[in-house]
């Protein structure tokens, strides 16, 4: 039922307070409601810190408990967290979250205008395939192969989009 | 009293102290005659003190009608000089002007008074205002601009016919309105004012710096017309009042001249033109206080 526990070395994600946004290691449990945390790598100062506002992440580091932040800092970028965070889905949500929360209005035109000719790419697929199964009989032709290409280009267009202006 | 006759007889002591010497003041003399030398002849060379003796602080020896008399102020009167300008000033200005007048046996011209006397005198006097302060005319008010308008930055419009539309701003008029081109081509926008209170500016800009707009593109010029010459009866007032504007030739040529050059830099940014088309909306979702402009 649960992956992901509360250990040595579970790597944490802080989702509100003074540090939202950054990740931590934990170093040791103070209590039941508190841990000892470190984040060398992510510039948050070893302090104690609740449980509440930490979202474990899949990323255990090798430490033995009460390590100090010389030892955190070492298997931090043996593991090479930071790269690994930034490949994982959580993170490029997060990231695209903030794009689209920056985005200027010229920029909302561009997603627009993407979004618009990505759909009319889908449609026509959809409608050639249609018009053939139509015409062939009963052929349940799965359009799932153009969809997933255009979903691609699109995503190249969004970005190019939102990097273009800055 | 003490000091009055010893800041007084600094100025009037030019002439006649510059002769005498006191043997209090020679160190003071010596200064004041090194300093004199510098300046003109004529000045004082020291000053004399105080030639009212202090019986107690602020009482002195002399009235005022005795000082006079030991100063000597009676051989010393002084005028300012004359100047050239109060010379030629002295020509008083023409009080009557010789007009033609037309019509048959009539003398052919009148003397007519330049700076006639008042009509009318009202009863009672009319009351004096009290001074205000820092009370301006419209023409000297302070204009400020937002920081996030400058030259170049797309602005979306609010009000008026051309609401939401997305439009160039060019620079601010003297009167503080914006004068704001669509381009004409791109969204039928011309050369107009907009106020900057209703007007939400964009991140997006345009780089106008090169572009010149001409300088007869003024309040005066984009002021709305209306005739005021009610000579004949009433029915007839509401006919000659331009009801239908026209675009007069001036405007036309005035937009192409500043359109073509801000065309031309909006062509080098990719999308932008589409942009400009476009207009401005909220749909569902869409908060403005959340959005980015």
């Amino acid at each position: 039922v649960f992956k992901r526990f509360v250990e040595i070395g579970r790597v944490a994600f802080i989702s509100f307070g003074p540090h939202a946004g950054k990740l931590v290691a934990i170093v040791d449990v103070i209590d039941q409601n508190r841990a000892l945390v470190d984040g060398p790598c992510s510039g948050v100062r070893r302090q104690a810190m609740p449980f509440k506002c930490m979202q474990l992440t899949d990323f255990v580091l090798k430490f033995p408990h009460s390590a100090r932040q010389k030892c955190v800092r070492l298997a931090w970028e043996k593991e090479n967290i930071n790269e690994k965070w930034a490949a994982t889905r959580w993170a490029k949500k997060i990231e695209a979250r903030e794009k689209k929360a920056k985005m200027t209005d010229f920029d909302r035109y561009k997603v627009m205008k993407a979004k618009k000719m990505r759909n009319r790419i889908i449609k026509h697929e959809m409608k050639k395939l249609q018009k053939m199964s139509s015409k062939k009989g009963k052929k349940p032709e799965k359009p799932e192969k153009p969809e997933k290409s255009e979903k691609a280009q699109k995503s190249e267009k969004v970005r190019k989009a939102q990097k273009a202006p800055k | 009293m003490a000091g009055e006759t010893a800041a007084g007889e600094k100025k009037p002591g030019e002439k006649a102290a510059g002769k005498k010497k006191t043997g209090e003041k020679k160190p003071a003399e010596q200064k004041a005659s090194q300093k004199a030398a510098g300046e003109k002849k004529k000045r004082v060379k020291k000053h004399h003190a105080s030639r009212n003796p202090v019986l107690a602080r602020g009482i002195g020896r002399y009235s005022r009608s005795a000082m006079y008399a030991r100063k000597a102020l009676y051989k010393r009167k002084y005028t300012a000089p004359e100047t050239k300008i109060e010379k030629k000033k002295k020509e008083k200005p023409r009080a009557t002007i010789i007009k033609p007048v037309g019509g048959d046996k009539n003398g052919g011209s009148r003397v007519v008074k330049l700076r006639k006397m008042p009509r009318y005198y009202p009863t009672e006097d009319v009351p004096r205002k009290l001074l205000s302060h820092g009370k301006k005319p419209f023409c000297q008010h302070k204009r400020r601009l937002r920081a996030s308008i400058t030259p170049g930055t797309v602005l979306i419009l609010l009000t008026g016919r051309h609401r939401g539309k997305r439009v160039v701003f060019l620079k601010q008029l003297a009167t503080g309105l914006l004068l704001v081109t669509g381009p004409l081509v791109i969204n039928r926008v011309p050369l107009r004012r907009a106020h900057q209170k209703f007007v939400i500016a964009t991140s997006t800009k345009v780089d106008i710096s090169g572009v010149k707009i001409p300088k007869h593109l003024t309040d005066a010029y984009f002021k709305k017309k209306r005739l005021r010459k009610p000579k004949h009866q009433e029915g007839e007032i509401f006919d000659t009042e331009k009801e239908k504007y026209e675009i007069t030739e001036q405007r036309k040529s005035d937009q192409k001249a500043v359109d073509s050059q801000v065309l031309a830099q909006i062509k080098k940014v990719p999308q932008l033109r589409g942009y400009l088309r476009s207009t401005f909306c909220l749909s569902n979702g869409v908060y403005p206080h959340k959005l980015v402009f």
